[in-house]
């Protein structure tokens, strides 16, 4: 059978696999982490010798893959779409060198951050590196369009990315197999200096790209994923990009269109398509998930001449995702509704599973830095930043990942001494290692916090990089062995965990604590494996 | 055929599995589905969701229109009524009636079971204690499942061949007792719609 019910991240991965893709890297983050997973998973995969073991970040990754490419072979690099700043230098410059290799870059927007600390669209890195973007609306189009785009990437030496939000990386749909591939067989770049970013062949390099410009323009007006319908009414017409073409359609039950319609999943934006469209209509309504991009692209900097609605002006709102119901109400339809929410009803916010090794670290915490004052807890991503809410409200920030021991450092240089880090064991390499460095040659008055739970938990318990090699890390990047110190996080062990935080903290240099015991998700999955490999 | 579903309850639930199962049903009965999931923070004890549109014919959107929804499955009763503006005035709720306590400020039981009484259409059940009795507590979310089944409009040979085929790793021992579990819920739900 070759339809298969997949998640719009699983035909990225099925659609990469078909179309002889050599290797996957990525760091995990929701909502791209199943596109890695799936290839791990894959008997396919295996067969086909494809790689795809986790990265230790997306900087890593996304340089990885640009290897892969120039040598030749296809590469795919994944990652969320804040990952995608982390990966911004070889991204960008990534544009400047082109490829060999066929390589696409995807990146998930978070719209509405479900998951995520905000909802910046990747769609502006596209157009800064300007390079082709591909944007699905459906699940069939992920699929196609990975083989497209190394196609693409293949054809004019560039890497293209590939950006999907949320709901389309999490819903499943059936999807049809097609275009089955080879991989290509390794091969240099036929100028062995393409990747040599000396300011001269740089020059060169940019001048290419720039040219390259009207090439992107011509594959975006011609390209099939860029659709034109008719309409009767022309006192409107409708752009919608994406997965928002989805619920425009949901309010055109028969599938006929009153309105011109123009459908973009690929940019550049299409130059004829929205010619003819401003050129037909009245006024342009624009619907896009993410921010106003194509808005404030035909709007102009004055707004003279076109009338364009969308979210600028309020037809849409400003933030946040997208729906079948905002989209209606934007074409000036009823909005529909059932009974309202019960006044009963309470929210219910994510919090850490009992008997999590977190719990126990920050209470420990707890109960030492009232000898101090509140304030000074620096934090990162992953479960631990939960205990910033109630009942434990440890921990004062949470910004990108790594944040936390740099920013425990610029604060205590600023005197707030101590200042305290917390930080996870897969951030700790993902971003934390250079920080600590930092704070090692500074000799800076910080304790820092490594909670080892042997996995990348948030994300779903991917393998981590840190695992068994965190006392080494620190050792060499210079902490003094006797200011690094593993403690169990168990409640028979509080005090005398206290007693070890309290000396740390009042140690004018840097110290680590690497509270140590298994994620209780990642344990029970492993006796539930074990129990069905028993079972076969 | 259309049917359009909301699926809730609290992340680790299972809501996933029931999704799953008339999921594969569907496709075996040959309709167009389009299923949305929650992954990710939420999945952490929090809130989850998730729509499940089933038809005959293409579908648009990922998501459910506000008021449009067929029917509500839930694995815990306040999840039930978070969604009710989802639902349309035809709709039914079949839902748990036991809680998921995993908060401080959960409502009063009582308050919240008269909030489901109200309701024009629906099915409750102590799906859990059901489970229980079948002696697989873990079953609670495909006795929901059974309940469901009235109002799938899907031939229930074809659920039985979705809970062989999502278990058949676990062995004959666990098809066996969701099986059962389908049909306790089935059983009720057929005794409360004619009643
Ligand atoms: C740049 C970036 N990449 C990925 C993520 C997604 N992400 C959030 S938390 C997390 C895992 C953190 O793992 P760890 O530090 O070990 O903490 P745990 O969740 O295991 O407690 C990831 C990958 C992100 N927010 N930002
Ligand atoms: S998944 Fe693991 S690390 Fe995260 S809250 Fe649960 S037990 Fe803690």
């Amino acid at each position: 059978m070759n339809k298969l019910l997949l998640l719009g991240d699983e035909a990225i991965a099925q659609g990469a696999i078909d179309a002889g893709l050599s290797g996957i890297y990525a760091y995990p983050g929701t909502p791209s982490t199943e596109i890695t997973e799936y290839v791990q998973r894959s008997k396919e995969a295996r067969a086909k010798n494809i790689r795809s073991s986790w990265s230790v970040n997306e900087k890593t990754a996304m340089e990885a893959a640009l290897g892969m490419s120039y040598a030749g072979k296809r590469a795919m690099v994944c990652m969320k779409h804040v990952g995608l700043n982390v990966a911004a230098d070889p991204f960008i410059n990534s544009s400047i060198t082109g490829t060999n290799g066929g390589l696409i870059v995807v990146s998930a927007d978070d719209p509405s951050m479900h998951s995520s600390q905000n909802e910046q669209d990747s769609r502006f890195f596209g157009k800064f590196a300007m390079i082709p973007i591909l944007e699905p609306a459906n699940q069939q189009e992920a699929y196609d369009m990975v083989h497209y785009g190394f196609d693409i990437s293949e054809k004019y030496k560039v890497p293209v990315l590939l950006r999907i939000t949320t709901r389309l990386a999490h819903s499943r749909a059936g999807v049809n197999r097609k275009n089955f591939r080879e991989q290509n067989n390794g091969s240099l770049p036929k100028d062995l200096r393409q990747f040599v970013l000396l300011p001269a062949i740089a020059r060169k390099r940019y001048k290419i790209l720039l040219d390259n410009q009207q090439n992107f323009d011509r594959e975006s007006n011609e390209s099939c994923f860029n659709q034109y319908f008719d309409g009767e009414d022309k006192s409107l017409g409708i752009l919608a990009s994406g997965i928002a073409y989805n619920y425009l359609m949901e309010n055109y039950p028969d599938g006929k269109m009153l309105h011109p319609v123009l459908k973009i999943c690929q940019y550049p934006l299409p130059k004829n398509h929205v010619e003819r469209l401003a050129k037909e209509c009245e006024e342009i309504l624009v619907i896009e998930e993410g921010y106003p991009l194509i808005e404030e692209m035909l709007k102009g900097f004055l707004g003279y001449g076109l009338k364009v609605k969308g979210r600028f002006d309020g037809t849409v709102p400003r933030a946040g995702e997208l729906n079948p119901n905002i989209v209606a109400v934007s074409m000036g339809l009823k909005d529909t509704t059932g009974n309202p929410v019960p006044s009963i009803v309470t929210t219910r916010p994510p919090s850490l599973c009992a008997g999590c090794p977190h719990i126990d670290s920050v209470l420990a915490l707890n109960d030492v830095i009232p000898q101090y004052s509140n304030g000074r807890v620096f934090s990162d991503i992953g479960c631990y930043t939960l205990s910033a809410l109630p009942p434990y409200e440890t921990i004062n920030s949470c910004v990108d990942m790594g944040a936390s021991i740099t920013m425990a450092k610029g604060a205590a240089d600023a005197g707030l001494i101590p200042a305290i880090a917390v930080i996870g064991d897969s951030t700790f390499t993902h971003s934390g290692i250079t920080g600590l460095l930092d704070a090692v040659n500074d000799k800076s008055p910080i304790t820092i916090f490594i909670l080892d739970n042997a996995t990348t938990a948030m994300t779903g318990g991917q393998k981590s990089a840190a695992t068994g090699k965190i006392e080494d890390i620190c050792r060499g990047v210079g902490v003094a062995p006797e200011h690094i110190h593993v403690i169990n996080p168990l409640k028979k062990h509080h005090e005398e965990n206290k007693k070890i935080i309290q000396e740390e903290v009042a140690y004018m240099g840097v110290s680590v604590i690497i509270p140590r015991r298994e994620c209780i998700e990642t344990q029970k999955k492993k006796v539930r494996e074990k129990s069905k490999s028993k079972a076969v | 055929m259309k049917k359009d579903i909301i699926l809730a309850g609290v992340g680790g639930q299972g809501i996933i599995t029931i999704a799953a199962a008339i999921g594969f049903a569907a496709i075996e009965a040959g309709l167009h589905l389009k299923q949305s999931e929650v992954h990710g923070m939420s999945q952490r004890g929090g809130e989850v969701s998730s729509h499940l549109r089933i038809s005959d014919k293409e579908i648009a959107s990922d998501l459910i229109p506000f008021g449009k929804a067929d029917m509500i499955i839930s694995v815990e009763p306040m999840e039930a009524l978070r969604y009710l503006p989802n639902l349309s005035p035809e709709g039914w709720v079949i839902t748990n009636t036991k809680p998921f306590i995993n908060i401080p400020n959960y409502p009063d039981y009582e308050a919240l079971m008269s909030e489901i009484k109200k309701l024009h259409h629906h099915v409750a059940l102590d799906a859990d204690e059901m489970a229980h009795e079948l002696k697989s507590p873990r079953s609670a979310n495909i006795v929901i499942l059974g309940a469901a089944t009235p109002f799938l409009d899907i031939d229930i040979l074809k659920l039985e061949n979705a809970i062989r085929t999502i278990f058949r790793s676990k062995g004959d021992n666990v098809i066996e007792t969701n099986l059962k579990a389908l049909h306790a819920g089935k059983e009720f739900a057929d005794r409360e719609v004619v009643a």
